[in-house]
């Protein structure tokens, strides 16, 4: 990293500090903890960005399949639902996996009459499904649906969930990756924004997975509750020697143990990343990259590296939903949008510094600061304009109400400037 | 990772979100301050220096190459002579340091391709010179697309030039046999009603028999009274039908003379058109 | 078994608003296309041009029925649309002036554009959500259907009913007629042709003579149009909401891609094959079912494939197959 870079992490932090002494820290703490989550999820996308020009705009799918897959891992699994209809719906499940193996298999297979052949092992496998498939659900969504009706999880340590996600991000981007990667061009801009959309529709749907728009509430902690350490006289005591309120310390200490738990995941990500980049493989990647045809005339098997590169990047990505679902303790499908987990990623990335890892850290603490900061600045800015309007004006309650939309219109602005004035981002790749 | 931050595409080639056909690769660079006196040429693109961009190498070393009204002038010379250089620095698409391009004795030096074309040059690349998705018909209107009188008799012209384009006129070009394109594009290039027309090696690509046939067309438009400034391969197919020949080696006038008088040249010969 | 009822209901359910889907798809799809053959960049803001159309035709049209001018049985909105299309028109200009110009004159690689586009689409997506909000606006009058069900059954004495909603018709029509004038445009006149031209090949039209620049504002003035008739038809059928119009950009693309991108046929052709999959995928085809089969045959359930929140998976999963097994699309386009 260069001065400049320093520099600049240098004044996130001179940020920071200012919102924990101006605002509160439990403020600073809550921006910086999702900042670091953010660096995570744009260091994914910068590996398939940066490192092989692939261009992913499902960030979001992937996001929520790391979240499913911290749930899965975590919550308690539920008896009662298993037993209504739990074997029934793995059977389904297994149906649908079934024709589908052997509809490729017989695919690859036949030559003659292998569409009408295709057509009916489908539609016969899909109503098999279905028939096994709908009342098994049914069975399952009505055990006790306003706390469970679902399958629930495993009942693990959440930190499982961790890696869980990322392999399940990882095992949807394997399979997109196969179908939309190295035909005489990509497709995977449409493919990765279709998967993102089924992923979200999924998981808002399927309440037997993971309660659909219902939430999944609760998930465990890697560390401690506040109340538990309110109740801890060691900790109050700590506290009072301190001379902190142990109600506002125990809030900042399970906020420093989460910022804690990222960052070590943070840096250990950036230091593969890294290494990955000096290795052989790395230089490989940016080879390809660089000249895809010289590549390739070296024999090179461009289509499995570019494969491997985004499988790579979507299990980050999948890794850091997961750990957002763990800080939030919640599963909440209806916020996955594109906007917010898709676009804006890609906001910290390009104005990072695609190429570099740093930069795109910088850019994912970065940007979600300005993400979170510009809804009070902007609410100030339409208090201030809006100062010398009568009170009870229509333009004035409107321009107030909007304030919130600023955000997006700013993002964009910082986009468009930083893509004109720094095309290489705030810290370019070397 | 080039120069122009713009331009680095990280290797990206997804198809769903960018187009890579049909764009644009000239780079319009002219202008230079220096100005010389020479011959009464039509066309003369006069000691010419220069390379790609501003901050490239130069191609070209003092060269000069030009071509009289109604004449077949011929650059020839071995591989990265810089003999479409030369031409393309003669329409416009070259950074000049020295030298300057007059047309009809007015200085063009720092006129845009666009300008020249309005000027009266017609330029046939040597690849991507048709509009393939556009019928034959349309590729030649479109040739006409700054004409505001009514270009039916020049397209009559250039279907009796080219009969078999008159058959194929509603046909897309992309479909036409390698020969049939190039006539396309020769007659795209009419459509302006150039006086003199530019030709990047028109005949590469064809078989022998297409290619006398194109040099036959191209003997016909010079009788016209257009002049004709071409870079060819095959130099000694080339150098027969030239009024004037100029041998380029790297970047730089070897040889100068008439067409037959090159043919002639024991050196010329010796070193160019093997023996 | 009744097959006239069968097909009544078919139409009703399927058909009739399948078309119109189609049409404000091919619309859109239009517009994408438009761009990626002439710009060569997948337009992401695209859905929020159609948002921005048809925001500021809804403020006229209240604008119109306030001042009570009218023209019922038609909607307000028809006579309003006019004006979205030049406020767009002026935005999408300004934002070429502003933005993308930049980026042709530096002869940005396509890619980059497309990152642009992204920030383009922030922006208008802040934009419309500041002016307008977030909620779904009703901005639809005049009369609400060709016919009704009632009148229908009234006629012919079917059981079933046959409703034509004057959105729908309206959607039909509008789209036929935007569609026969920009195929007449582009292969019959001279700008058309130039804009062709341009998309084959940007030097030789250079060499031509055709400026790029005008190729390139005419192309954002149809886009402009495009986006706002599809925008306003969509609310108009359907209701505006912002977000739903971002939500477009999937089918909206996969039915420039599956058609072929760069090919304005294709971008049509994607659009309904997209819209019919969809709704015949998701619509519970009980009805039709039980009106066709014998008695006995007739299906318990409703008889639905798939839940219709899973429609875009539908346009999605066509969009894969056909690249899988035709990678140009249905009709060539542009590489791929």
């Amino acid at each position: 990293m260069t001065m400049r870079g320093a520099l600049y992490f240098a004044l996130v932090a001179l940020a920071l500090l200012g919102t924990g002494l101006f605002s509160s820290w439990t403020v600073a703490l809550t921006i910086l903890n999702m900042g670091l989550i953010s660096a995570i999820m744009s260091l994914g996308v910068n590996l398939q960005w940066g490192y092989a020009g692939l261009f992913n705009v499902g960030v979001a799918g992937f996001v929520a399949l790391g979240g499913l897959g911290a749930v899965l891992m975590s919550m308690s699994p539920v008896g009662e639902a298993w037993s209504a209809g739990g074997g029934r719906l793995v059977l389904a499940l297994v149906i649908a996996l079934g024709t589908l193996v052997g509809a490729i298999a017989l695919w690859k297979r036949l030559s003659r009459y292998r569409v009408p052949a295709l057509v009916v092992l489908l539609l016969v496998g899909f109503f098999a499904y279905r028939a096994v498939f709908d009342p098994a659900v049914e069975a399952i969504e009505a055990v006790d649906p306003s706390v469970t009706g679902y399958l629930g999880g495993l009942g693990l340590p959440v930190l499982f969930g961790w890696p869980f996600g990322a392999l399940l991000a990882a095992g949807a981007a394997w399979i997109v990756g196969k179908t939309a990667l190295g035909l005489r061009s990509d497709y995977l801009a449409i493919a990765t924004l279709g998967i993102a959309e089924i992923v979200v529709a999924v998981l808002k749907n399927e309440d037997w997975l993971a309660r659909g728009v219902k939430n999944v509430y609760g998930v465990p902690r890697p560390v401690p509750y506040e109340i538990d350490l309110q109740n801890s006289t060691r900790f109050v005591e700590w506290m009072q020697n301190w001379g902190f309120d142990p109600v506002v310390g125990s809030a900042v200490v399970v906020k420093l143990c989460y910022s804690a738990l990222f960052l070590v995941v943070l840096l250990a990500l950036i230091w593969m990343a890294e290494m990955a980049l000096r290795s052989p493989w790395g230089r490989l990647m940016r080879a390809i990259r660089d000249n895809e045809e010289a590549a390739e005339a070296m024999g090179k098997d461009v289509t499995r590296r570019h494969l491997q590169i985004f499988v790579l990047g979507s299990a980050v990505c999948g890794l850091a939903g997961a750990m957002m679902v763990t800080l939030d303790g919640q599963l909440t499908p209806g916020a996955y949008q594109p906007l917010r987990f898709t676009f804006l990623i890609w906001v910290m990335v390009i104005v990072g510094g695609s190429g570099n890892n740093w930069g795109a850290v910088l850019g994912g603490i970065l940007i979600w600061f300005f993400w979170v900061q510009v809804e009070p600045m902007g609410q100030w800015l339409m208090q201030a304009i809006t100062a010398g309007m009568a009170e009870d004006s229509d333009l004035r309650s409107h321009l107030l109400d909007s304030a919130a939309h600023m955000r997006l219109l700013t993002m964009g602005l910082v986009l468009l400037i930083v893509l004109r004035f720094s095309p290489r981002g705030l810290i370019p790749e070397k | 990772m080039s120069g122009n931050p713009y331009q680095d595409d990280r290797g990206n080639k997804d198809a769903t979100i960018t187009n890579p056909s049909g764009r644009g690769e000239i780079e319009v660079s002219t202008g230079t301050g220096h100005g010389s006196h020479t011959a009464e040429a039509f066309l003369i693109g006069d000691s010419m220096t220069g390379g790609y961009g501003k901050s490239g190498p130069d191609i070209l070393h003092d060269c000069t190459v030009a071509v009289n009204k109604g004449e077949i002038a011929v650059i020839v010379g071995p591989n990265g002579a810089g003999k479409s250089t030369a031409m393309k620095a003669t329409f416009g698409m070259l950074n000049l340091r020295q030298g300057s391009v007059r047309l009809d004795g007015e200085d063009i030096t720092g006129l845009t391709p666009q300008a020249r074309v309005v000027k009266g040059m017609g330029f046939v690349p040597q690849t991507h010179n048709i509009f393939t998705s556009m019928s034959v018909q349309e590729n030649l209107e479109m040739g006409a697309f700054i004409r505001t009188d009514n270009f039916k008799t020049t397209m009559e012209q250039v279907f009796d030039l080219f009969p078999i384009l008159r058959d194929k006129r509603n046909q897309p070009a992309g479909e036409l046999s390698g020969g049939q394109r190039q006539q396309v594009a020769v007659g795209r290039a009419l459509m302006t009603q150039p006086k003199v027309l530019l030709l990047d090696e028109p005949t590469a690509g064809v078989s022998p028999i297409v290619m006398d046939e194109l040099f036959d067309r191209i003997i016909e438009v010079a009788r016209t009274g257009i002049s004709i400034l071409m870079v060819e391969q095959n130099a000694r197919q080339a150098l027969e039908i030239a009024d004037k020949g100029y041998v380029l080696v790297q970047g730089a006038n070897a040889h100068t003379g008439t067409g037959k008088g090159l043919l002639a040249d024991e050196e010329v010969r010796k070193s160019f058109l093997g023996g | 078994m009744d097959f006239l009822n069968a097909l009544v209901a078919l139409t009703n359910f399927v058909i009739i608003p399948a078309t119109a889907y189609g049409s404000q798809l091919a619309l859109g799809a239009l517009g994408v296309t438009l761009i990626y053959g002439i710009l060569r960049f997948s337009n992401f803001a695209h859905g929020d041009t159609m948002a921005f159309g048809a925001m500021v035709t809804i403020l006229v049209t209240w604008a119109f029925q306030k001042m009570g001018v009218s023209i019922a049985p038609l909607p307000t909105a028809l006579l309003a649309l006019p004006f979205g299309i030049a406020a767009t028109a002026a935005l999408v200009i300004g934002t070429d002036r502003a933005v993308y110009r930049f980026y042709r004159e530096k002869k940005a690689a396509p890619v980059t554009l497309v990152i642009v586009s992204m920030g383009v689409m922030f922006v208008m997506n802040g934009l419309v959500r500041f002016i307008i909000g977030v909620d779904d606006q009703r901005f639809g009058d005049g009369a609400r259907f060709i016919i009704s069900a009632r009148d229908f059954k009234e006629m012919t004495g079917l059981r079933e009913g046959l409703a034509i909603k004057t959105s729908a018709g309206l959607t039909i029509i509008t789209a036929v007629i935007v569609v026969a004038a920009l195929f007449w445009f582009l292969n019959k006149t001279r700008t058309g042709k130039s804009m062709r031209a341009y998309s084959d090949n940007e030097d030789l039209a250079l060499l031509s003579g055709i400026n790029p620049e005008r190729v390139v504002m005419v192309t954002w003035l149809i886009v402009a149009a495009l986006a706002t008739i599809a925008g306003t038809l969509y609310g108009l059928d359907k209701s505006f909401k912002p977000f739903t119009y971002f939500q477009l950009l999937l089918p909206i693309f996969a039915s420039a891609i599956v058609g072929g991108l760069g090919n304005p046929l294709g971008a049509i052709a994607g659009g309904f094959l997209i819209a019919y999959s969809e709704v015949a995928v998701t619509y519970a085809w009980k009805k039709v079912l039980t009106y066709s089969l014998p008695e006995s045959f007739a299906p318990e359930g409703l008889a639905q494939l798939l839940s219709t929140d899973y429609k875009h998976a539908v346009s999605f999963v066509i969009l894969i197959i056909v690249l899988l097994f035709k990678p140009t699309g249905l009709f060539k386009g542009k590489s791929v």
